[in-house]
């Protein structure tokens, strides 16, 4: 960590007043505004597919702060992850399941109010934190504060151990992901690549009729 | 850097956004004119049909823009653009020659272009969902699973060369290279193509646009320039792809002509493998849709696991 920010410069006490603005700060605040409008059209929209559609906005957004903060390596996993994955996993699974085009009045929850108000009380604890161990500090963002180099080094030299128990424990979910969805009677799954004829349409199937009720069970 | 040469350098990427798409095209029409012995594109204009593509280009700008009464109109109309957007920004990062003949030489090079590159799949998303059709949102979905899957294999080929050259920058690979990568790096080199190939949608892996079978999936209710935007992005996606495995893993400018002609190395490489794409339309039949995942999950990735393996232990045997 302290490489991290011997490189991004020091934490000292600012000389200049607070949020003096030059441009990338200008260009910061913009971008904010930005993401935090999208972020809330896409908790407001009643159409879904658009909700997630604003998150794409709202994400790719924290992917431009991230840049104008000089950690470029991170606004890259941004778009990699969030954007490139997870959003296309969502948009996926709201087109599988339901997502009409237009209105979803059926889709809005009953307690949005409790939403609201943990939402404004996790933004309140995080602003007064941050506000409060940064406020009188100031990093300079020197060219490469956050490249791939720095990071790296920090990440291999010093967080290696959490990386790793991280590393596992992504492991452990996958294989338990894998695991939990391929429970069930073993061989009964039709076999990728192999093409499955209908056998004899048309003809009786005493085999099946037993079967039945056992699979409408699961 | 000043505005004014960041500029020029965007202008550029763009014109050759614009062109060299175009240039695969024609060359497309006129490959698979010989391969299959199609007479039609050889006729129009004269010499050898040149104006087939122009006649094209004049097809597709005639046609009525429309847009289905019961689609999400905005979405609808959107799409093309996210589809085609991420290969613009690609393009940006490519470096063509030595001595930064690059359009914006980025520390992460290789992570930022895979990163970027797997936005364009939200394009083909969008375009199924809104097109309000069983057939569009089937092929929309297609799209995404396929792409999904293959994105894996590319990004431990692109992690083998970041892992033997030792940086992430673009620039930084090619200068690092050796011929004898070729050999080293061949298994990387053919999953990194085969991936490209798939996240494409050209034809051994255009299940998801299969046209004789869901009619153009995500892209059946596109029409006029719209449908042209949508080819553009997968020309210049051959572009991209041809590039990107010229750069990481056939040394990019590195050739028997002298430095200065470094671009045309890399231009000459580009081009005959995206000849080799145009090939392989020609003479593969179309993977079924659970042979294609089988492919990537199967195949590729344990592929390009060996690869990494590979690279690892070579580069550990070197360093000593």
């Amino acid at each position: 960590m302290s490489t991290l920010l011997a490189a991004a410069g020091s934490l000292a006490p600012a000389s200049r007043g607070f949020l003096s603005p030059t441009g990338v700060e200008i260009v910061f605040v913009l971008v904010g505004l930005a993401v935090l409008g999208s972020a809330l059209i896409s908790v407001t929209t009643r159409q879904l597919v658009h909700a997630a559609l604003w998150l794409v906005v709202a994400l790719g957004g924290l992917a431009i702060e991230f840049l104008l903060l000089t950690a470029e390596f991170v606004a890259w996993v941004q778009v990699l992850i969030y954007l490139g994955s997870v959003v296309v996993l969502v948009l996926f699974g709201l087109m599988l399941t339901k997502a009409p085009i237009g209105r979803s009045p059926d889709a809005d929850s009953g307690n949005r109010w409790v939403a609201l108000g943990v939402a404004l009380a996790s933004a309140g604890t995080l602003v007064t934190l941050v506000v409060d161990a940064f406020r009188t500090s100031w990093i300079d963002l020197g060219a490469g504060g956050g490249s791939t180099a720095v990071t790296g080094a920090s990440l291999f030299r010093y967080w290696v151990l959490p990386f790793e128990a991280l590393s596992v424990l992504l492991l452990a979910a996958l294989v338990g992901a894998i695991v939990i969805s391929r429970t069930g009677k073993g061989g009964a799954k039709p076999r990728a690549g192999k093409l499955r004829t209908p056998r004899s349409v048309g003809a009786p199937r005493p085999a099946r009729a037993t079967a039945a009720p056992e699979q409408q069970e699961r | 850097m000043n505005l004014l040469d960041m500029l020029l350098r965007c202008l550029a990427a763009l014109v050759v956004m614009l062109t060299f798409p175009l240039i695969i095209g024609q060359t497309e029409h006129k490959v698979m004119a010989h391969m299959q012995g199609r007479l039609g594109p050889m006729y129009a204009g004269g010499f050898h049909g040149w104006a087939q593509l122009v006649a094209d280009g004049v097809k597709f700008a005639q046609k009525e823009d429309i847009v289905p009464a019961g689609a999400d109109r905005r979405v609808f109309q959107l799409a093309p653009a996210v589809a085609l957007l991420p290969y613009l920004l690609v393009l940006l990062a490519v470096p063509v020659g030595p001595n930064g003949f690059v359009g914006q030489a980025i520390d992460a090079g290789i992570f930022f272009v895979l990163a970027v590159m797997g936005i364009g799949v939200l394009g083909s998303l969008m375009a199924g969902w809104a097109s309000a059709n069983k057939f569009s949102l089937l092929g929309g979905l297609r799209t995404a699973a396929q792409l999904m899957s293959y994105e894996l294999p590319m990004l431990l080929a692109g992690a083998s060369v970041a892992m033997a050259a030792g940086t992430l920058s673009l620039p930084g690979i090619v200068d690092a290279f050796h011929w004898w990568w070729i050999p080293w790096q061949a298994i990387g080199a053919f999953v990194f193509f085969t991936a490209g190939l798939a996240e494409l949608q050209r034809p051994p892996f255009d299940m998801p646009v299969a046209d004789s079978e869901i009619i153009f999936g995500a892209y059946t209710e596109y029409t006029g320039l719209r449908f042209a935007l949508f080819l553009l992005s997968e020309y210049a996606g051959i572009l991209v792809l041809c590039a990107l495995t010229t750069v990481l893993f056939l040394g990019g400018w590195h050739g028997p002509l002298p430095h200065s002609l470094g671009w045309l190395w890399t231009l000459l490489k580009t081009f005959a493998l995206a000849f080799v794409v145009i090939w392989a339309r020609v003479t593969f039949p179309r993977l079924r849709e659970d042979q294609l995942m089988r492919f990537a999950w199967t195949v590729l990735i344990p592929l390009a696991l060996l690869q990494l393996v590979l690279t690892g232990i070579i580069k550990v045997a070197i360093s000593q």
